[in-house]
């Protein structure tokens, strides 16, 4: 039975499409805070999931040759420079001892220096940069575009309430391209399908974490049920808050947003579209009843315009 | 694994080579656009604070307020040319952040099958309708042409159709589902009805050419009230395939198409019927031609109605609209529209001037439905057009306007 919530609105969407038995709904929380760009998601993405071989072109983004989601980067590691005001402490510094580790001297390694940059020589000194990396993924929103305009049934809601494509199924009409807000998936050249995370459909079937998750070394990227996840992002901001990071928040956790609340939501540390999300997304199918109707009102001028044009003259 | 690898400097000027080709990336501006050109260590003298970051004068000497001051972009003024008469209307400049001036969303990767079939799909609805017009009301010119018409366009459209999919072979995966959330999977059932009512009503126009004799003298008998039947159910679905294609186009998260979504199923209705009108101006008689010109009339005014909603009522999402390419084919449909209008109506008595009308309607169909498509994916193509309506957006809702 549908929910009067289908197409726009807070849902629970493996019930609402069908699944009877479904566990609680699983996700990602991705706490950009802790990201330190290694890209180990993106290599234990291709390596699980045999994604064919990306990033190999050098963009002249900082360190993101990537470049962006893709049929071929399931994850994808954004990294923006920032001119920041000196002295500023952004959030992996909050909360450490200004000095580096206490009771161990500096010792010369032969590398440039011992300490990050500009901790040990004052905030005067400190140069105006801040880097911020994300490692971006499909959202697997609560109201999936792709899923609901896609015309063959290939791509499908799971059990785990995240959205997959059955590449056996998938003719590449790329409906599902234009349609996503987020701009994440994508057609493979070359082979014509559209391809994007499955959220590692097949590990969570075997009870096991996503490959990118498991492979994340600061537990940047996190996995669990999203109620779980949703009260730890929670507790995160307002630490980061305590801590002198005011510019923490959440993206994509809100049940009420334009997309029903995303199944991997984001802890960011600027606007959205500083890291190429869009700030404000919106279902396309929130507007899909009023669209119909749109079209049934033309169709009925058309036809009462062709009707006149045979009935109305004399010639 | 080393042998018969590109190097890697070899890629990277080539990479660099095929994104400013594309337009997506303009690496000449980068540094002054995002903020990234001073190296770290450069003082905030040197332009650490780039050239089109206002705001940066706030942040400085806020040393323990922690603002931070996003790169912002200068909106791409390069690609924008102003048209002949200054007709390009420009919405004033705002200032957005982007990753690298890299677009948000995917754009369409439908090629020009698709704004081609948006044409076809159209000429045969609109020819159906002719066709039923001349058959209930005994214009067999217009009867004979607008099934003829309909069967090529239908025809034409399948090819576009299938083409354009990533797997072709795969076309008929689309009948395993019918789901009204899609408004392609809706119009693969329209299709479904109305090709093969189209395809017997047109073949029913070659009965007279059969034999009189054994199967093919019953299939010469039985053709004709067959297709009259067909020839009405395609009429019939034709108003629904015309405009399903506006909702097709509005189901997408492309900005100008999205937001375009009450005037896209008029605009191709409109230009439905004007095709539709030009195939009967172009065939028929001027003594039967009379209610294509009406048909013209009427298709006209919905076309030029809409076109110019689009272009004017959507605020920045209309500019993709009047810039480029799209502008281009929608200021030469607006004329050819116009063109075919004044020559349907001046030229009742003249064959010569009727079917230049009628290819002018034709031609601006064309241009419409590629004028529309090449606006929505230039709309898709460019952050500016994703970020600033949805700034708008959140603006109005904490003001509490929404």
């Amino acid at each position: 039975m549908p929910d009067g919530n289908s197409l726009y609105g807070p849902l629970d969407p493996a019930p609402d499409a069908g699944w009877t038995s479904a566990g609680p709904r699983m996700g990602f929380f991705t706490d950009t805070s802790v990201c330190i760009g290694c890209k180990a998601c993106e290599v234990a993405c291709k390596e699980w999931n045999a994604v064919p071989e990306s990033g190999f072109d050098l963009l002249g983004m900082s360190y993101d040759n990537t470049g962006a989601l893709t049929a071929n980067s399931w994850r994808h590691v954004a990294f923006v420079e920032q001119p920041v005001p000196a002295g500023h402490r952004s959030a992996p510094f909050a909360g450490t001892p200004p000095d580096g580790p206490s009771g161990v001297g500096p010792q010369f390694l032969g590398m440039p220096g011992a300490q990050p940059p500009g901790r040990g020589t004052g905030a005067a000194e400190r140069t105006d940069f801040r880097w911020l990396m994300m490692s971006d993924v499909c959202k697997h929103c609560t109201h999936a575009a792709c899923l609901d305009v896609c015309p063959t049934g290939s791509l499908f809601r799971t059990e785990f309430g995240t959205v997959v494509v059955q590449e056996d199924i998938c003719n590449g009409c790329g409906y599902c391209i234009s349609a996503c807000p987020y701009g994440v998936i994508d057609q493979r050249k070359g082979d014509g399908r559209a391809w994007k995370c499955t959220l590692c459909y097949d590990r969570l079937g075997a009870g096991m974490t996503p490959a990118c998750a498991q492979a994340c070394p600061t537990e940047s990227i996190q996995y669990g049920p999203l109620d779980e996840l949703r009260d730890r992002a929670a507790q995160r901001v307002t630490a980061l808050h305590d801590r002198g990071v005011p510019e923490a928040r959440l993206y994509g956790h809100d049940p009420t947003d334009g997309v029903g609340g995303d199944g991997a939501f984001f802890l960011l540390l600027d606007e959205p579209e500083v890291y190429g999300l869009p700030p404000d997304p919106v279902v396309t199918t929130r507007d899909l009843p009023r669209m119909w109707r749109r079209a049934g009102l033309a169709a009925l001028v058309m036809t009462a315009a062709a009707v006149a044009a045979f009935v109305g003259g004399s010639s | 694994m080393t042998t018969g690898r590109i190097p890697v400097g070899e890629r990277f000027r080539g990479f660099r080579a095929r994104l400013a080709a594309d337009g997506v990336f303009r690496p000449q501006r980068s540094s002054v656009r995002l903020g990234h050109g001073p190296k770290v260590g450069a003082g905030p003298a040197d332009g650490a604070h780039p050239a089109g970051a206002p705001g940066s004068a706030d942040a400085v000497g806020a040393a323990d307020v922690p603002v931070v001051v996003p790169p912002r972009d200068v909106p791409p003024v390069a690609r924008r040319r102003r048209g002949r008469g200054g007709e390009e209307l420009r919405v004033p400049e705002a200032e957005f952040t982007s990753y690298y001036g890299r677009p948000i969303l995917k754009a369409p990767v439908w090629r020009w099958d698709i704004a081609a079939y948006l044409f076809t799909g159209g000429l045969a609805a609109g020819s159906s309708l002719l066709a039923a017009g001349g058959q209930l009301t005994g214009r067999p010119a217009l009867r004979r042409a607008g099934r003829v018409t309909a069967l090529g366009a239908v025809t034409a459209s399948a090819y576009f159709l299938v083409n354009d999919l990533g797997r072709p072979a795969r076309f008929h995966h689309m009948l395993r589902v019918a789901k009204p959330t899609s408004p392609m999977s809706v119009g693969t059932w329209i299709l479904t009805a109305y090709g093969p009512a189209a395809g017997l009503a047109a073949v029913a126009e070659g009965a007279r050419l059969l034999p009189e004799r054994g199967v093919s003298g019953l299939a010469r008998r039985l053709l004709p009230p067959a297709g009259q039947v067909a020839g009405l159910a395609a009429a019939a679905v034709a108003p629904a395939l015309a405009t399903y294609t506006g909702v097709l186009l509005a189901g997408t998260a492309v900005p100008s198409w999205h937001e375009a979504y009450p005037e896209l199923p008029t605009i191709f209705a409109g230009s439905a019927l004007a095709s539709g009108a030009g195939v009967g101006l172009l065939a028929a008689p001027c003594a039967q031609a009379g209610p294509a010109r009406r048909m013209a009339v009427a298709g006209a005014a919905l076309e030029l109605w809409g076109a110019h909603s689009v272009e004017t009522r959507l605020g920045l999402l209309s500019e993709p609209y009047r810039l480029g390419t799209a502008g281009r084919l929608l200021r030469a449909g607006r004329l050819l529209t116009a063109a075919g209008v004044v020559g349907a109506l001046a030229g009742r008595r003249s064959r010569v001037v009727s079917a230049l009308s009628g290819t002018a309607l034709l031609a601006a169909s064309v241009a419409t439905r590629f004028g529309i498509f090449h606006g929505g994916v230039a709309s898709a193509r460019d952050p500016k057009y994703t970020v600033l309506p949805q700034r708008e957006r959140i603006r109005r809702r904490e003001s509490g306007q929404v």
